[in-house]
C-alpha cells in the first residue's frame, strides 16, 4: 500500500474525490429523475468514503477506514428508506420527476 | 389574659363575618342575625372589661403580638394600645353597633341577601376595632382602610340600583383621596422619627429639640386631609349625604355613630402632634366651623329625611373639628359620644318611619305619623331635643362645651357655631313636624298600613333615647367625669377647666334661647301656618341653591371630573392610537416579511438543492478564506 500510494501520491486521490464528487453535485443539480439524483449522491457519498480512506492510509491512520465502514452502513440504510420513499411516490403520482413532487410548496 | 381577652374582643366579629359568609345563607336569615348579633355583643362584653380595668387602673394595655415589618433601624410591630382613648370608642363602638344588629334582624328580615349584610356589618366592627385599637399608625391604617371598603359594600348594598352604586363609589373615591393624605402624612413621621408607634412618637416628638416644624406641619395637614375624608370635612363632604343610599342602619353605624368619628379619633391620637402645629390647628378649627354652617344650611331645606340627617350629622362633625381646632380633644370626644346616641337613634327612627311607609322618604309625603308611631315619636323627639340643645339633654352639655371653648378662643368661629346650631334645631324640629304632625300626606293604603315597628326596632330606639337623655352626665360642666378619665392622655386636660362665671351663664343662655328660637321658628311654620315644602320645580331663589347642595357636585364635576375625563379622552384618542401603532407596526413587518419568504418554499426540490448547495459552498469557501 505504501508503495501505490508513493507511486500514485496523494493529490492524485484528492483530484479523483473532488472530480467524482463535483459530478455528483451537478448530477443532483441538473438531472430530474429522482433515482438519478439518487445515484448522484450515493456518487458523492463514496467519493467522500475514498478519500477517507486515502487519507487514513496517508496517515497511517486506521480511524479513518473505520468511519469508511459507518457511512457505507448508513448509506446503505439510507438508500433502503429514500427508494422506499420513491416506490411511494411513483405509486401515489405515477412519476419520479422532482419536478412533479411540487405537494410541499408552501 | 389581656392579649387573649383582646383577641376575643378583635376576632369574634371577624368570626362571625366568616361564618356568615360561608354559611350564612344555608343557616337562613334569623340564625344568621343572630349570629352576626351575638358576635357583637361578646366584643362590647370584653370592651366593658377592658373599660372598667381602665378605669380602675388608670393604666394603658400595651400589647404586642409580633414584629411586622423590620427594615434596619425601622420596626413596625403587629400590637394594640388600650388607653383610655381607645377603649371608650370601643364602648360605643361596640355597644351602639350590638344594638343596630338587634335593630337589622328585623329591619333586613325582608331583604333575601341579609346574610352578607350581617357580614359586611361583622366585618366593619372588626376593622373599626382594629382602627380604634392599632397601637401604631399601620395598623390604625388597615381598619381605616377596610372600614372605607365595608362602607363602599354596604352603600352599595343595594347593587341594582345603577344611582346606589355611584353613590358607593363617589364614597370610595372621596375616601381614597383623604386616605392618600393619611398615607403621606405616615410616610414623612416614618421618614422623620423612624416608628409609627404612638407611644414613641409621642416621646420623639415631644423630645427633639430643634425639629423641623415645617415638615411637622405638612405631616400634621397631611393627616387632618386624611380625616377630612374620613369624616365628611369640607371639601371632602359630599360623600356623606350621597351615602344615605346604604340600608338605614347602615347609615345609623357607619354614617353617623362610627365610621365617621374615626377621623375625630386619629387626630386625638395624634394629639401631641396637632399641639405643637398651631397653624393646622388653626385651619382645623375654621374648616370645622365653616362646614358645619354649610351643612346646616343645605340641610334647612331637604325634603329627604335621610339627607337632612346627613348633612345633619357633617354639621355636628364641623362642630367636633372646631372643638379639636382649638386643642379641646376632651370636647370633641364628648360631643362624638353624645352624638353618636341620638344621632344613631334619630337614623334607626328615621329608618323605622321608613320602615312603616314601605320605602317612603320623602317628608313631603309623611305627617301625622305620631299616632300610628308612638314609640318612635317619642324617641325621636328625645333625640331631637338633645341634638337641638335643649338643656338637661345630652346634647346640650356637648355643644354647650364645644362653643364656650369656641368663644374663649375665637369670637367669630363662636358665631359661625352657634349659627349652626340654631339651624340644627330649626332643621330638626321642620323633619320632627313635617313627619310627625299634622294630617298624612301619604296615599290611602299606606294610610291604611301604617303602623308601630315591632320590638326589635323598638327596644334599640328606646335605649338610644335614653342614653341621649342621660349621656350628658358623663361631662357636667365644674365636675367632668370624662374629663377626669381622659386626663392621662391629654396633658391639657384640666388647665382650662372652664370656671362657671357670668359669661359662660350668658354664652349657655344664648345657645339655649336660640335653640328654641330655632324651635320656635319651625313651630310658626310647619304647625301653624301648616306649611308643606314646595315641589322641586317650583322651588326659587336662594334655597333653590340651597336645595341643590350650592351646586357643589356640580362645581366638582366641572373642575376635577369633567377635566379629567377630557384628558382620558386625549389619551385614549392619541396616546395610546400612538402606542399601539408602533406595537402593531413590529407586527405588521413581521408578517410582511414572511409573506415574501413563503414565496421561495414554492416546492420546486431542485430549487431547494441549488439553494442547499449554493450554501454549501458559500460556508466552505468561507471557512476557507476565513483561515
Amino acid at each position: 500500500m505504501n508503495n501505490i500510494l508513493t507511486q500514485i501520491g496523494i493529490e492524485n486521490y484528492i483530484f479523483l474525490c473532488v472530480t467524482l464528487f463535483c459530478i455528483g453535485i451537478f448530477g443532483v443539480l441538473y438531472r430530474r429523475n429522482a433515482i438519478i439524483v439518487f445515484m448522484s449522491i450515493e456518487i458523492m457519498l463514496n467519493a467522500v468514503n475514498l478519500l477517507f480512506v486515502a487519507f487514513s492510509t496517508y496517515h497511517q491512520d486506521t480511524q479513518g477506514q473505520v468511519f469508511v465502514f459507518f457511512s457505507m452502513a448508513v448509506a446503505a440504510a439510507e438508500v433502503a428508506v429514500g427508494l422506499a420513499i420513491l416506490v411511494s411516490i411513483f405509486r401515489n403520482i405515477g412519476s419520479i420527476s422532482i419536478d412533479n413532487l411540487k405537494n410541499l410548496k408552501g | 389574659m389581656d392579649t387573649n381577652l383582646a383577641l376575643v374582643l378583635l376576632l369574634t366579629p371577624f368570626l362571625g363575618f366568616l361564618i356568615n359568609v360561608f354559611f350564612g345563607k344555608s343557616l337562613g336569615k334569623s340564625a344568621s342575625g343572630i349570629i352576626g348579633t351575638l358576635s357583637v355583643v361578646v366584643s362590647f362584653v370584653v370592651a366593658v372589661s377592658f373599660f372598667l380595668q381602665i378605669n380602675q387602673t388608670k393604666q394603658a394595655i400595651n400589647i404586642q403580638l409580633f414584629d411586622w415589618i423590620q427594615i434596619s433601624k425601622f420596626n413596625i410591630s403587629f400590637g394594640f394600645l388600650l388607653d383610655q382613648l381607645s377603649v371608650l370608642w370601643l364602648l360605643f363602638v361596640t355597644g351602639i353597633g350590638s344594638l343596630i344588629h338587634l335593630y337589622s334582624i328585623s329591619y333586613m328580615h325582608d331583604d333575601e341577601k341579609m346574610h352578607s349584610f350581617f357580614a359586611y356589618l361583622n366585618l366593619f366592627i372588626f376593622f373599626m376595632i382594629t382602627l380604634v385599637v392599632g397601637s401604631n399608625l399601620l395598623v390604625m391604617f388597615i381598619g381605616w382602610e377596610g372600614v372605607g371598603l365595608c362602607s363602599y359594600l354596604l352603600i352599595g348594598f343595594w347593587y341594582k340600583n345603577q344611582d346606589y352604586n355611584d353613590a358607593a363609589k363617589k364614597a370610595f373615591i372621596m375616601n381614597r383621596i383623604g386616605d392618600l393624605g393619611l398615607l403621606i402624612g405616615i410616610f414623612i413621621l416614618g421618614a422623620q422619627f423612624s416608628t409609627l408607634d404612638f407611644a414613641s412618637l409621642q416621646t420623639a416628638i415631644a423630645g427633639a429639640h430643634n425639629l423641623d416644624t415645617v415638615w411637622l406641619s405638612i405631616a400634621a395637614l397631611a393627616l387632618f386631609i386624611g380625616a377630612c375624608g374620613k369624616s365628611a370635612q369640607i371639601p371632602l363632604y359630599t360623600w356623606l349625604p350621597d351615602a344615605m343610599a346604604g340600608p338605614t342602619p347602615v347609615s345609623a353605624l357607619i354614617h353617623a355613630a362610627t365610621m365617621v368619628t374615626a377621623g375625630i379619633f386619629m387626630v386625638s391620637r395624634m394629639h401631641f402632634l396637632f399641639d405643637l402645629t398651631h397653624e393646622i390647628q388653626t385651619i382645623i378649627a375654621v374648616i370645622g366651623g365653616v362646614t358645619s354652617l354649610v351643612a346646616a344650611t343645605i340641610g334647612l331645606v331637604q325634603n329627604d329625611i335621610k339627607k337632612v340627617l346627613a348633612y345633619s350629622t357633617v354639621s355636628q362633625l364641623g362642630l367636633m373639628f372646631l372643638a379639636l381646632g382649638f386643642g379641646a380633644y376632651e370636647v370633641a370626644i364628648f360631643h362624638v359620644i353624645t352624638h353618636a346616641f341620638f344621632k344613631a337613634c334619630l337614623f334607626l327612627g328615621s329608618g323605622s318611619v321608613i320602615h312603616g311607609l314601605h320605602g317612603e322618604q320623602d317628608m313631603r309625603k309623611m305627617g301625622g305619623l305620631k299616632k300610628a308611631m308612638p314609640i318612635t315619636f317619642w324617641t325621636m323627639l328625645i333625640s331631637s331635643l338633645a341634638i337641638s340643645g335643649v338643656p338637661l339633654f345630652s346634647g346640650f352639655f356637648s355643644k354647650d362645651e364645644i362653643l364656650m371653648t369656641a368663644f374663649h378662643h375665637n369670637i367669630p368661629l363662636w358665631v359661625v357655631g352657634s349659627v349652626a346650631s340654631i339651624m340644627t334645631a330649626f332643621y330638626m324640629f321642620r323633619l320632627m313636624f313635617l313627619t310627625f304632625f299634622n294630617d298624612f300626606r301619604g296615599t290611602e293604603e299606606q294610610k291604611h298600613h301604617l303602623h308601630e315597628s315591632p320590638a326589635l326596632i323598638t327596644f334599640p330606639l328606646i335605649v338610644l333615647a335614653i342614653l341621649a337623655t342621660f349621656g350628658g352626665l358623663i361631662s357636667l360642666p365644674g365636675n367632668s367625669w370624662l374629663n377626669e378619665y381622659l386626663a392621662p392622655l391629654f396633658a391639657k386636660v384640666g388647665t382650662e377647666e372652664h370656671v362657671l362665671g357670668t359669661t359662660e351663664y350668658m354664652l349657655m343662655a344664648i345657645a339655649v334661647v336660640g335653640g328654641l328660637v330655632g324651635i320656635g321658628i319651625a313651630y310658626a311654620k310647619y304647625i301653624k301656618q301648616n306649611a308643606v315644602p314646595s315641589e322641586d320645580a317650583d322651588i326659587t331663589g336662594f334655597s333653590k341653591v340651597l336645595y341643590n347642595k350650592y351646586y357643589v357636585d356640580e362645581i366638582y364635576d366641572s373642575l376635577f371630573v369633567a377635566p379629567i375625563n377630557s384628558l382620558s379622552k386625549i389619551f385614549r384618542d392619541y396616546v395610546e392610537t400612538g402606542i399601539s401603532s408602533v406595537v402593531f407596526g413590529f407586527g405588521k413587518i413581521a408578517n410582511e416579511l414572511s409573506y415574501q419568504g413563503k414565496k421561495l418554499q414554492n416546492g420546486s426540490v431542485g430549487l431547494y438543492l441549488f439553494a442547499f448547495v449554493l450554501g454549501m459552498c458559500a460556508i466552505v469557501s468561507f471557512i476557507f478564506l476565513a483561515q
